[in-house]
């Protein structure tokens, strides 16, 4: 039977969530690949919202409601809080040493996030599949 | 003790000083975390206002439009400039090019200024498109 690769670690190491997750190059890329991908998708936005000739209601509804305006909003929610998240994440890790506000603080940025995301998403399904417009 | 000014210092714990590298790196951060709170709590705001009705939306437009916020608006700008151009420098890093102190300490000043320039140009733009 395989069990998890002992290395050097001492049994109370690993007990105490000590030394690599192995997960550390997975954040660190996921980091990268979306702030590639929120970059590609704010000069979207930004270049879309230009295009507008006004910024009312009925305007920013209408376009937003369009599949070619949704989805990719959709996916740049995904990536931002994707991206602010991982980022925040490392903030915290570095700056806050005590386990305990260390702790409180990664909980709530992921918590915020995945908040904030929930909502972001499910204003753009409402004005695009919801009829809000 | 006389030192010679020109010869380069030995960097240590305690012995260093401030370099425009350092600036860029301590402001990628302050501005990701920026970016990332005031910047998302915006962005949330005005897609729930838009999905919540012509009244919701009509109070965030009110708020996005008080004069005060307009300093918020121009600090997310330089903010978004300053990260994304110190991020593209990261990208550089990030494949082992760029740390020849001439060529980082280069790079670092022209994040810097790049990154006000910019603002200023867009800000030029906006005021220039609907002021002037």
């Amino acid at each position: 039977m395989k069990t998890d690769i002992p290395g050097m670690r001492t049994s109370l190491g690993r007990v105490r969530g000590l030394g690599s997750a192995r997960s550390g190059a997975t954040h660190w890329w996921h980091e990268r690949l979306t702030s590639v991908s929120t970059l590609i998708l704010l000069v979207w936005f930004f270049v879309s919202l230009l295009r507008l000739p006004d910024f009312s209601y009925a305007t920013v509804t209408q376009w937003l409601a369009a599949p070619l305006a949704a989805v990719p909003m959709l996916l740049l929610i995904l990536s931002v809080f994707w991206h602010l998240a991982a980022g925040l994440r490392v903030v915290v890790e570095d700056y806050v040493h005590e386990e305990g506000g260390k702790l409180f603080w990664l909980v709530a940025i992921n918590f915020a996030s995945l908040f904030a995301a929930a909502l972001s998403i499910f204003a753009v399904l409402r004005i695009a599949v919801g009829g809000a417009a | 003790m006389h030192r010679n000014p020109a010869r380069p210092m030995s960097p240590h714990l305690t012995i260093w000083k401030w370099g425009p590298h350092m600036a860029v790196s301590i402001l990628h951060r302050v501005t990701g975390v920026g970016l990332g709170v005031l910047g998302g709590a915006l962005f949330t705001w005005w897609l729930v206002a838009l999905a919540s009705g012509p009244e919701a939306y009509a109070t965030f437009v009110g708020w996005a439009t008080w004069k005060w916020m307009l300093i918020v608006w121009v600090g997310l700008t330089w903010a978004a400039f300053q990260h994304t151009l110190s991020g593209l420098r990261h990208f550089v890093l990030d494949i082992g090019a760029g740390y020849e102190l001439r060529t980082n300490k280069f790079w670092s000043v022209v994040v810097l200024i790049a990154a006000l320039a910019l603002t200023m140009l867009v800000w030029a733009f906006i005021y220039l498109r609907n002021f002037a």
